[in-house]
């Protein structure tokens, strides 16, 4: 029970990196049509974006992980502006396109200045060490890390469901046109959001800082899961890629404590439900039917 | 010719010609003129470049016709094709190390393979289109990848497949210069393949779907059956590529089968050209080229050329090279008739 019990929080501490990063790309893609590639390449900046900051500035975790969203942000929005928004009245393949190009010109911007080896990030001494939770101990970042996605998700979610911002983003990722026709300037939030997304990229990027290696190439294999994660959850919906992104952090989790003698399926379940998910429900466990095709 | 996945938002009917109806508007002599310099120049190609590059770009060549298949005349981009170009490199260098059998043998045998994997992953992949169908075939390539990589026993990991023979009735190939020829037919039997696929009935039927897969659905065609066709189709020539890639290198490494392999692929298409076919030969011979050049002169940072060059042309320059020059091509025509 405590081994399933302890499998189960790391399962969700690595599903609120995807949920984090699927969120993202679940509000660009319901703003701005486009499924950006890049965004692992803007969850390792925010990585990067933390250690550089701490090793050569000395500014501290808590203040790169405001800092860094919101720098990210801004980058996002400009390119945005520079390149996406140009090919956004195209078919989505040429903006999935330019940010694949976009993320090998990010990696290898950072690789030449950093290479490739891993650079340490030591967590914040408030969150060294572990808690007790009677059954098990867990290490305090790891805890803090799920109760601040948690929250992100949550926070988010509240937006979307009592702002007004947020309910033209709701009403314009799930019936574009409808929220066109109904007199509603989608076109002004565009930028905006398409920065949000990144800032939660970059959010998950300083979160990972700490516990995970950071290398130019840690966002690239994870983007490839993240994608799995949303066509699992529905890309359109924006809860079902939350949803997913926990729950397919957990599946991870057991398949890697009670499939151990098997460690391919641990690595590949995600891909697996992905098959699965397409067998039985091609649109993902909560979207929505595209048009037969 | 607006680049066909454009094309595709359009109106049905009121869609810009696609690259097959253009090339039927061709004169005759012009295509045969093009046809005998496309010869000429791929029989001189390794007396103007290192021959090894010569044999990289046949090659990619391939791989570039077999994405452009799905791309250009189905309207699927496959970002997972490293996974047929990489299982079939890993096959051939098997079949030909542990059986000994001569090259071509080995390398039909990688691509049937890369087509029997196709089989199942055009299967699923197909149940969704656009930006979907390029997650979804990313993801399965990503999990070849890491099955090959956790079946070290066949794979050697991390190490490769070392020392993939180059065995052909005890011909010498050890020198790049005859291998090259070696291999030119199998690669031109699969280029007119390719061409033979595009100008079919079947071929006509794929750019019906491309452009208006609600209407072909509705005049009865299995729309699913023939993009799961195309797909293993495409799955066998990207295999043939993947194959003389592990022969010609003589050595298989992951590399073959990471999602930066098939990016690469959809570049190489995309600057050519999208649904020129052609282009695609055209673009693996410019990028191969180039990556040779940059590593050559000790430039690390590859990915910021290949990254900078998807971004220009998808910005500035949709149509590629081919797409280019035949609008022009067609532009001059056009003024004469």
């Amino acid at each position: 029970m405590t081994a399933f019990l302890q499998s189960t929080f790391n399962g969700l501490v690595s599903g609120a990196f995807y949920a984090l990063l699927a969120l993202g790309l679940a509000v660009i893609f319901g703003m701005l049509r486009v499924v950006n590639f890049a965004h692992g390449a803007f969850y390792m900046l925010g990585a990067f974006g933390a250690y550089v900051l701490l090793a050569e500035a000395g500014v501290p975790f808590w203040a790169a992980l405001v800092v860094v969203p919101l720098a990210l942000a801004l980058l996002g929005m400009a390119l945005e502006r520079a390149f996406i928004h140009r090919l956004t009245r195209l078919d989505p393949l040429y903006n999935f396109l330019l940010t694949f190009g976009l993320t090998l010109i990010l990696q290898d911007l950072v690789k030449l200045r950093y290479g490739v080896q891993s650079s340490p990030y030591e967590a914040p001494a408030g969150l060294r060490g572990s808690v007790d939770f009677g059954l098990f101990d867990f290490p305090t970042y790891r805890v803090f890390i799920l109760g601040f996605a948690v929250a992100v998700c949550v926070g988010v979610w509240w937006a979307l469901a009592r702002t007004r911002v947020g309910m033209v983003v709701r009403a314009a990722t799930e019936r574009p046109e409808l929220t066109r026709a109904l007199g509603i300037n989608v076109g002004r939030w565009i930028t905006p959001v398409f920065g949000f997304g990144i800032a939660l990229a970059g959010l998950a990027g300083v979160l990972a800082a700490p516990m995970r290696a950071v290398n130019p190439l840690m966002g690239a294999d994870l983007i490839i899961v993240v994608f799995a994660v949303v066509v699992i959850g529905g890309l359109g919906s924006i809860f079902g890629s939350v949803a997913a992104g926990f729950g397919i952090g957990m599946v991870q989790a057991w398949a890697e404590a009670y499939l151990s003698a098997f460690p391919i399926v641990a690595q590949t379940i995600v891909f697996i439900v992905m098959a699965a998910v397409l067998l039985w429900r091609p649109a993902g466990l909560f979207g929505r039917a595209e048009a037969p095709a | 010719m607006t680049s066909t996945v454009e094309s595709r938002s359009e109106p049905a009917g009121r869609g810009a010609p696609s690259g097959l109806v253009a090339a039927a508007r061709a004169p005759g002599w012009a295509r045969y003129a093009l046809l005998v310099t496309g010869l000429a120049v791929a029989l001189w190609l390794p007396n103007g470049l290192y021959p090894a590059v010569a044999v990289d770009i046949l090659c990619w060549a391939l791989f570039a016709v077999a994405v452009d298949l799905l791309l250009g005349f189905t309207g699927l981009l496959s970002f997972g094709h490293a996974a047929f170009w990489g299982v079939s490199a890993y096959v051939t260098g098997l079949v030909a190390i542990h059986l000994g059998l001569p090259f071509p043998a080995a390398v039909l045998a990688g691509a049937l393979a890369a087509a029997v994997l196709a089989a199942p992953i055009g299967y699923l992949a197909v149940r969704r289109t656009g930006i979907y169908f390029a997650m979804v075939t990313l993801a399965f390539a990503q999990l070849v990848y890491y099955v090959a990589n956790e079946w070290r026993s066949v794979t050697q990991g991390e190490n490769g497949l070392q020392g993939v023979p180059r065995e052909l009735f005890g011909l010498d190939l050890t020198d790049d210069y005859y291998f090259y020829y070696a291999i030119l037919p199998i690669v031109l039997l699969g280029l007119a393949g390719a061409w033979r696929i595009v100008h079919s009935p079947f071929g006509r039927v794929l750019v019906g779907i491309r452009d208006n897969p609600a209407r072909a659905r509705a005049l009865g065609y299995p729309v699913h059956r023939y993009k799961l066709t195309v797909f293993v189709l495409s799955g066998f020539v990207a295999g043939l590529g993947g194959g003389l890639f592990a022969v010609s290198h003589r050595f298989v490494s992951l590399e073959v089968l990471h999602w930066t392999t098939s990016g690469k692929a959809v570049i190489v298409v995309v600057l050519g050209g999208i649904g020129t076919l052609w282009g695609g030969v055209l673009g693996a011979g410019i990028l191969v080229r180039l990556e040779d050049w940059l590593s050559f002169s000790g430039f690390e940072a590859i990915g910021l050329v290949t990254g900078g060059i998807f971004v220009v042309v998808v910005l500035l320059f949709r149509r590629g090279i081919w797409g280019t020059a035949s609008a022009l091509a067609r532009r001059w025509w056009g003024r004469r008739e």
